[in-house]
């Protein structure tokens, strides 16, 4: 189609998540014609984050030192540990305000039929660190499908002989929702996890 | 446009894009088939929930190019749900739609049979009437006589004669006489071998009288034949949790 470096730039902007043949060819002629410093910050920011950027040693979150932000936070509560899937997951919670404690980075949940099973996840590295006896609680923020469940229930049947507190995030009806559109699976889960107003 | 509506049971879901999903179901009239579900991994979603793996669905789908896409869902049962917290049956129900979709390889070929074993078996495994494994194995022996590789539990498998013989070989087709034996074949107790029988036969008396040996063994033999059949690995197998 187009002659080596401008083919090449569609092609690797073409690999991409989400981006088709089209996009990148609208992509690789937006930058053909930007302003070169902006293509330099672009290109240093790609760098940058490939060679700064790696995994905390302590919850597997991603972090630009040893450890992350939150686990080197002397503020946060060492004696909770709220478990999730992956870092964006981290980033959700965090935009809540409701959470002072650390994390646990598992890097996905258990999907047998893709072949991930509990020792292709961080599962080892959290019974690791429950083995410190500071820690009372740990609340299981695993997505709340299927995988996520099963995911849950499994870390939920390891952890019982620790007698550590575990806890599973809520699930039920969206705020701002009409009662009406909620489907069934949620609305069933809303009523088994209702609360009582005192 | 071709509108057309289907009852099925969902096998799998792979993430597409920003918020949707490809949804694999294994359709009673249809056979297996995929589709687009556009939006369905936002909290907003209101078909998210019935489109999980396990879900017994009545679903309405218009034809697309490649693939179809989801326009409507109404779930018969949501038999994941009622297996998401029990992690060996969960585990188990994982291999039985593994190998559903590897027993349908055509898609949009009727494979009705197939789907009323998954559809029952998946519902005897969320209902929780049998230990998980004994479900699985019942599962797998009859999913793959359906298929066409029905083993023999009686007679020799090679040339006829009356049973019972004490030999089994995967290749033969199941229990093989003293003449035709071939080398490398196993030797599993009697039990093990009437177990094997009740659970292609749906005979649960026989089956629940059987102690944890037998079943461990019987196991064995089973996931054996499945992978010579199948000739590639069933991912899901080697992650079932057994009692």
């Amino acid at each position: 189609m187009y002659d080596g470096a401008v083919q090449d730039l569609i092609d690797e902007l073409g690999r991409l998540p989400g981006v088709g043949p089209k996009s990148a060819q609208r992509i690789a002629f937006h930058i053909l014609s930007a302003d070169p410093a902006d293509v330099e910050a672009l290109a240093t920011a790609l760098r940058t984050v490939k060679e700064k950027v790696h995994f905390c040693a302590i919850c597997g979150n991603i972090a630009e030192s040893d450890t992350c932000r939150v686990c080197a936070d002397p503020r946060r509560d060492t004696a909770i540990i709220c478990v999730v899937e992956e870092p964006k997951d981290v980033i959700a919670i965090e935009k809540t305000r409701e959470f002072r404690g650390r994390y646990h980075v598992l890097g996905g949940s258990i999907n047998p039929i893709e072949g991930v099973g509990p020792d292709d996840l961080r599962i080892r590295e959290l019974m690791q660190r429950l083995s410190d006896s500071t820690i009372a609680e740990v609340i299981l923020a695993t997505d709340p499908n299927l995988e996520g469940e099963a995911t849950a229930t499994y870390l939920a049947r390891t952890i019982a002989p620790l007698g550590i507190a575990v806890s599973r995030l809520a699930s039920g009806l969206p705020v701002g929702g009409d009662l009406e559109y909620a489907d069934e699976v949620t609305l069933g889960r809303a009523f088994q996890g209702r609360r009582r107003l005192d | 446009m071709a509108v057309y509506r289907d009852e099925g049971v969902v096998l799998r879901t792979q993430k597409l894009g920003e918020a949707d999903r490809i949804i694999t179901l294994l359709t009673r009239g249809r056979g297996r088939i995929r589709a687009v579900a556009r939006g369905v991994r936002k909290t907003t979603s209101r078909i998210g929930a019935r489109l999980e793996p396990f879900s017994h669905v009545d679903i309405q789908l218009y034809k697309g190019r490649s693939l179809d896409n989801v326009t409507q869902v109404e779930t018969i049962e949501a038999l994941g749900g009622q297996m998401s917290d029990d992690y060996p049956r969960w585990t188990a129900g994982n291999v039985m739609v593994e190998t559903a979709e590897r027993l349908t390889p055509e898609e949009r070929e009727p494979a009705v049979q197939q789907y009323a074993l998954l559809v029952s078996g998946l519902r005897s495994l969320a209902h929780r009437e049998h230990e998980p494994t004994l479900i699985l194995d019942a599962f797998l022996l009859r999913s793959l006589a359906i298929a066409g590789w029905s083993p023999s539990f009686g007679d020799c498998a090679r040339c006829g004669a009356d049973g019972p013989h004490r030999a089994f070989h995967i290749g033969a087709g199941g229990m093989v006489c003293p003449e035709c034996r071939p080398p490398g074949s196993a030797t599993p107790s009697p039990m093990t071998v009437a177990l094997l029988g009740a659970l292609l036969s749906g005979d649960w008396n026989t089956a629940e009288e059987t102690e944890a040996r037998e079943r461990r063994e019987a196991s064995g033999l089973v996931a054996a034949f499945v992978q010579w059949h199948l000739e590639r690995d069933l991912r899901s197998l080697p992650l079932v949790q057994r009692a």
